[in-house]
């Protein structure tokens, strides 16, 4: 493994901790904007205080990530930038949307739970139908990487070809847009699985309980439509994901984490049923990663091609070593200041 | 509208909208912990007030703050993947610390905003000290990336392809002392005088107000030292960009020619095609002292360049003027406000001094998005300093009038909402002290 592979394999753990902590963050709103039945008004109150403390943090891996790419694999990042323009737009657009309506909400109100904070309400809606719009364009973005997308809009863009066939027509694809509603509906599951564990009351856990066993079954669904998809609209990644070396015992990992999941669901084992939903979600990612390694970008862009200079690798490896070394420790002080209780009332 | 153009008015209005929210996530955080501090000193409850009242407009700020600079980190590759293809490996080291002091900021703020009846008073205030240090450190970080635009170093151009890339070298570039102290000093002291402003408005109506009282003398703590200092450093940018950045200096103060004992120039308008400036006072000698320490020295002026490579010379000056005035203008209410407590006198009932600060409320971010403007604007046509023109660093991509005109909309409702959220938060405050239920009023218990 070069200095290059470490550190895109750190990106990639940045993006990772995005998709479960801060991807659960839109699955929550997204369950916000689901909120029905008797107990609608406390699920909302529920999933408010489970973002809340930590929101901002969880959003942070996300800007790890974007910086760890341009600074180590600045090609990559000034293709993405050029290619995807529109779509990462409007993901900017979600996540101004759904960071700010969220506080506006929280913390704009009078305080007091009088009359005044129902006017509130509204920025409640602005933030769940941004957690519904985000999460399928960056699924979507993901897609077209997945797909080689960005190299058929650059050879486009080098033959000089029309707007749509090199800024559109490479991330819009039934592919890709199955890859949108596959990161919805992942990070529905992560947040509804989580959930169970914030709830301090009984009917309350069962709700996001039925929820979680619906995202989970419908993940099944999505996914499958996606490998049928990718048959056509991504072969480099279909390729990887059956003839590799490694692709039976990983697809074995993630069919027994996602069927654990699933099980204690069912037998209420909450704890576990949380770190096995966080195990699926990181193994297909790490699945997708791997499908496409060596390329940054497929399907011609390789980690070595796009990497800076060894001396710059050298160095961000150690800042992150630095940085690793107050994050942790503060990242873990975070949670087992807001998420300790909760869990060892009900593990 | 140019892509160009769109390009650069889509990033100047996402910097202009993000700076207001950044300074104040570094400079609030330092309010907040003095207070917080002082209750616990004291054990008088109406500084926990104080505390507890700020905290809650930081978290909309600082949210508001995150998500807009999280556009910006986007839109280095949406805008400028060229810039980005070149500066990333030189540059990105800043940014990568960055991410890091942000995280930090962003996870203690966390627990600080929802720990008060969670963690020790001791934990509480540290997390409140770790979000002021790693605020201002971002900010630095930051500053350190910009100013390396104005200064580049830490690379080698052989032929047009980079070189003997070393990033410390580039972070520690001719620019960034100056501009990482001038920039933190006007955080503070733009908040500072913010929220002196406001509190020294409403003292007007009641000079008795013990809440008001108090937040006033926190925020001047904090806002008047840095309002003093500020000209010092304004005085050592002033010197760098007289010897790294020539022409900068030399559209700031509208001098058009090369010259000996050099005059200071205030106000007028620069005529460019007829390279004079109308209607201004000139101060004898006063430019080359100020650039150089010594009255004779020669400026260099806007004739030392051919002129494709001039900016915008009355954007420029007009911005430089406005970030001076506004900024003598602070630094004198601060001594005048230091004399005063010095001699004991009470600053509440002082009514001519609480009219002058109330009248400086804006005038610090006001001064910042000046200062901002002339330091952005007086590098074109450059985005990396005499290495890489704006125009060779835009994107390929077609129509972005269109985004341009989306953030634009985006950030003025933004704009509009935070402005009312806060008016309200404002109007909302003396009385009585309401402790509960502040943080998450209607969670369930």
């Amino acid at each position: 493994m070069t200095l290059a592979d470490a550190l895109a394999g750190i990106t990639f753990v940045a993006l990772n901790g995005y998709a479960l902590l801060g991807g659960a963050d839109f699955g929550g709103g997204v369950w916000d904007l689901l909120a029905r039945g008797p107990r609608k008004a406390r699920q909302r109150e529920l999933i408010a205080a489970a973002i809340g403390p930590v929101w901002e943090a969880n959003h942070v891996w996300l800007i790890l990530a974007l910086v760890l790419l341009f600074t180590c694999f600045p090609p990559a990042f000034a293709r993405l930038g050029t290619l995807l323009h529109i779509p990462l737009s409007l993901v900017l657009i979600g996540i101004v949307l759904r960071g700010s309506a969220f506080t506006f909400w929280r913390y704009g109100g009078a305080g007091d739970g009088g009359d005044g904070d129902e006017t509130q309400r509204h920025w409640g809606v602005v933030f769940a139908v941004a957690s519904l719009i985000t999460p399928l364009l960056l699924g979507t973005a993901a897609g077209a990487i997945a797909a080689g997308a960005l190299g058929r809009g650059e050879a486009a863009r080098e033959a000089g070809a029309g707007f749509v066939a090199v800024y559109v027509a490479p991330w819009l694809t039934p592919f890709t847009v199955t890859i949108g509603v596959f990161a919805l509906v992942a990070f529905a599951f992560l947040a509804a699985v989580y959930l169970t564990l914030e709830a301090r009351e009984r009917d309350l856990q069962e709700d996001f309980r039925r929820r979680a066993l619906g995202a989970g079954a419908a993940l099944f669904a999505v996914a499958l439509l996606a490998l049928l998809l990718a048959h056509r609209y991504a072969p480099l990644v279909r390729d990887g994901l059956i003839v590799a070396r490694w692709a039976v015992p990983l697809h074995a990992a993630t069919a027994a984490a996602a069927l654990t999941a699933l099980a204690a669901l069912w037998r209420r084992r909450w704890r576990l049923a949380r770190a096995a939903a966080g195990a699926q979600v990181s193994l297909i990612l790490w699945g997708w990663a791997l499908a496409q390694y060596p390329m940054l970008l497929p399907p011609d862009l390789t980690i070595e091609e796009a990497a800076a200079p060894a001396v710059t690798l050298r160095l961000v490896l150690g800042a992150l070593g630095l940085g690793a070394v107050v994050l942790f420790p503060s990242l873990a002080y975070l949670f087992r200041v807001f998420k300790r209780a909760e869990g060892a009332a009900r593990g | 509208m140019s892509d160009l153009l769109a390009a650069r008015s889509q990033m100047g209005v996402s910097l202009a909208f993000h700076i207001v929210f950044a300074v104040v996530g570094i400079a609030m955080p330092l309010l907040m912990v003095i207070a917080e501090r002082r209750w616990q000193v004291t054990g008088h409850a109406i500084y926990l007030d104080l505390a507890k009242r700020w905290a809650r407009g930081t978290a909309i700020l600082f949210a508001v703050g995150a998500v807009s600079g999280t556009v910006l980190s986007f839109e280095l590759g949406l805008l400028w993947p060229e810039f980005m293809r070149f500066a990333g490996p030189i540059i990105g080291m800043p940014f990568s610390l960055e991410g890091f002091a942000f995280f930090t900021e962003a996870i203690f703020l966390g627990v600080y905003l929802y720990g008060w009846d969670r963690i020790s008073p001791r934990a509480h205030l540290g997390a409140g000290v770790a979000v002021a240090v790693s605020g201002a450190a971002s900010g630095v970080f930051v500053v350190i990336a910009n100013a390396w635009m104005n200064a580049p170093a830490g690379f080698t151009l052989v032929a047009g392809r980079v070189t003997a890339v070393n990033p410390l070298a580039a972070m520690g570039n001719a620019a960034a002392l100056s501009q990482t102290i001038h920039m933190t000093l006007a955080a503070y002291a733009a908040t500072g005088f913010a929220v002196a402003g406001i509190h020294a408005f409403l003292l007007l109506k009641d000079p008795a107000n013990a809440f008001h009282r108090r937040a006033l003398e926190i925020a001047l703590l904090v806002g008047a030292p840095a309002a003093v200092l500020q000209p010092l450093s304004g005085d050592l940018s002033a010197r760098h960009l007289a010897r790294h950045q020539p022409l900068k200096l030399a559209a700031a103060e509208a001098l058009f020619r090369t010259q000996q004992g050099a005059p200071l120039t205030l106000g007028g308008w620069p005529d460019v095609d007829a390279r004079e400036t109308r209607f201004a006072v000139r101060v004898p000698y006063a430019l080359s002292l100020l650039a150089f320490h010594d009255p004779h020295a020669a400026v260099q002026g806007l004739d030392a360049a051919p002129r494709d490579q001039w900016p915008n010379v009355p954007a420029v000056h007009l911005s430089f003027q406005l970030m001076v005035a506004l900024g003598t203008y602070l630094a004198l209410v601060a001594l005048w406000a230091g004399w005063l407590a010095w001699r004991k006198r009470d600053l509440a009932h002082h009514r001519p001094l609480m009219r002058a600060l109330a009248l400086a409320t804006p005038m610090g971010f006001v001064a910042v998005e000046a200062g901002w403007l002339v330091t952005e604007l007086g590098r074109q046509p450059w985005v990396i300093y005499g290495v890489m023109r704006t125009a060779d660093a835009v994107t390929p991509m077609p129509g972005l009038i269109v985004p341009f005109l989306a953030f634009t909309l985006l950030y003025c409702f933004l704009g509009v909402i935070v402005s009312w959220l806060l008016y309200r938060q404002i109007l909302r405050s003396p009385a009585l002290p309401e402790w509960r239920g502040f943080y998450m009023p209607r969670r369930a218990e």
